[in-house]
């Protein structure tokens, strides 16, 4: 059975999570970031552990955007096999969405409309949005706007077979190590392992939509996970960069399979304004 | 140790600033970020003014969020200001004294800071709800055309930072991490 989205709904459903993700973290980040003011050992980390309860509370309380770097939105989109949109063009109207948002929900609009000329589109659109074609007659959004301070300290490296996972280690610390306080401590970082260059880079960037309680369901992967949780942690870096135990919150990562030649690995940094929510209409 | 400050600053204050304190600054402090910091820039390559003068001033790296009917501001925390590293030695050259962002800076910036006997502090990233409540009047005083990147002159109350690079070049970020590492 074929099912009718209208891209009205569309375009209501991307205005109203932009303006969520922005003023709320979902519940799983919000319960990190309370766990990580009681684990932390340094008196400043604390400290700023604690401001930024205080501001999450502000920001909630207020309508204040948790952070002024409101992001530029990206947007995954499952898309049904059995849904037909209605309505218009499915892309116009997810930045229909996004221009709404940004400018009714007082987002600061930080897209220039050229790499190079750097002339401010005024509406927070383009967004970047990763499509995929799923079974089902539903359709799956996910909204993380992503702020640059952490965006501009990720990194892809082509490895090769033979690093192997000491290799990806070494990757994931040394793109941990290099961000320190640019991030925005504490983080959470995405990895996307194998597939090719663009591939592990999209996986990375999705894994920091994932649950941050959920491990992966590989065995191997999700001792990775661990470890490299730990030793991003003995880094001492702390919140804010200024020293302590909780440099990230979770470290989230993707698998695909990939070339004989080849050991792509992608890591998205992001900062403790993790923002992801999911709707499904 | 906490501190209480007024800007713009004097030398005297400077000098008690160390790498670590945790300091409250009230009074005038400027915004400016990538784009005012080019066209200032730029300004200085064609000997022409600059919107604001440097000497004894702060420059906070910051963008904010648009303000909600009465507010002075949206949401207003730091941005990383080693983007801000290519331009920030010549405003201290000019009497520039203290710079608020996040994250680390250039061996130029903190050369430029010991030789100009002034400071880098910073904000808490990702903060920009709690440290809004600090700002109490802003007024864009430049480059209205940029937006968010415009220079605006801010009055602050007691706005939380952290000396990271004091006048005499200690940088907090490599010595508090030495703390922690295991």
């Amino acid at each position: 059975m074929i099912r009718t989205i209208r891209t009205e709904e569309i375009t209501k459903t991307i205005k109203e999570m932009c303006i969520e993700a922005n003023h709320y973290l979902s519940k799983d980040m919000d319960k990190a970031m309370k766990e990580a003011v009681d684990k932390e050992e340094s008196p400043l980390g604390k400290q700023i552990l604690h401001q930024l309860q205080d501001n999450l509370q502000i920001a909630g309380a207020d309508t204040i955007p948790i952070c002024q770097d409101t992001g530029m939105a990206v947007i995954f989109v499952e898309v049904g096999q059995d849904v037909h949109i209605e309505g218009g063009d499915l892309e116009a109207a997810i930045n229909e969405g996004v221009r709404q948002g940004y400018v009714d929900g007082f987002l600061r609009k930080s897209v220039v409309s050229d790499p190079i000329i750097r002339e401010n589109t005024k509406d927070n659109t383009p967004a970047i949005i990763h499509y995929s074609i799923v079974s089902g007659d539903k359709m799956k959004i996910t909204v993380a706007p992503k702020g640059f301070g952490s965006e501009n300290m990720s990194r892809v490296f082509m490895l090769k077979p033979a690093d192997g996972i000491e290799g990806v280690k070494n990757a994931i610390l040394t793109a941990v190590k290099d961000a320190g306080p640019n991030a925005c401590p504490p983080m959470v970082v995405g990895v996307g392992i194998g597939g090719t260059f663009e591939k592990c880079a999209i996986m990375a960037k999705h894994a920091l939509t994932r649950n941050m309680e959920e491990r992966s369901a590989i065995p191997y992967v999700k001792e990775l996970e661990e470890e490299m949780l730990q030793k991003i942690n003995d880094l001492g870096i702390g919140p804010g960069g200024l020293g302590g135990r909780i440099t990230a919150l979770a470290v989230n990562i993707e698998t695909y399979p990939t070339h004989i030649a080849g050991l792509p690995v992608g890591i998205n940094i992001c900062c403790h304004v993790n923002r992801h929510i999911v709707r499904t209409i | 140790m906490d501190k209480y400050i007024n800007a713009p600053f004097c030398s005297e204050d400077i000098k008690d600033l160390k790498s670590g304190d945790y300091v409250y600054i009230t009074g005038t402090i400027y915004t400016a970020r990538d784009a005012a910091h080019k066209r200032m820039y730029e300004a200085l390559e064609q000997a022409q003014e600059l919107p604001l003068a440097m000497e004894n001033n702060v420059i906070y790296y910051m963008g904010p969020s648009p303000a909600r009917e009465g507010r002075p501001i949206g949401s207003a925390g730091p941005t990383t200001a080693s983007r801000m590293d290519k331009y920030a030695p010549s405003l201290l050259d000019l009497g520039l004294k203290g710079m608020i962002g996040k994250g680390k800076r250039s061996k130029e910036v903190q050369e430029a800071i010991v030789r100009n006997q002034a400071v880098y502090f910073a904000a808490v990233g990702g903060a920009g709800a709690l440290l809004s409540k600090c700002i109490k009047k802003s007024e864009v005083i430049a480059y209205d055309d940029l937006g968010t990147e415009a220079i605006r002159k801010l009055e602050v109350e007691k706005f939380p930072v952290i000396v990271v690079i004091d006048s005499q070049g200690n940088n907090l970020y490599e010595t508090a991490i030495e703390d922690y590492r295991r």
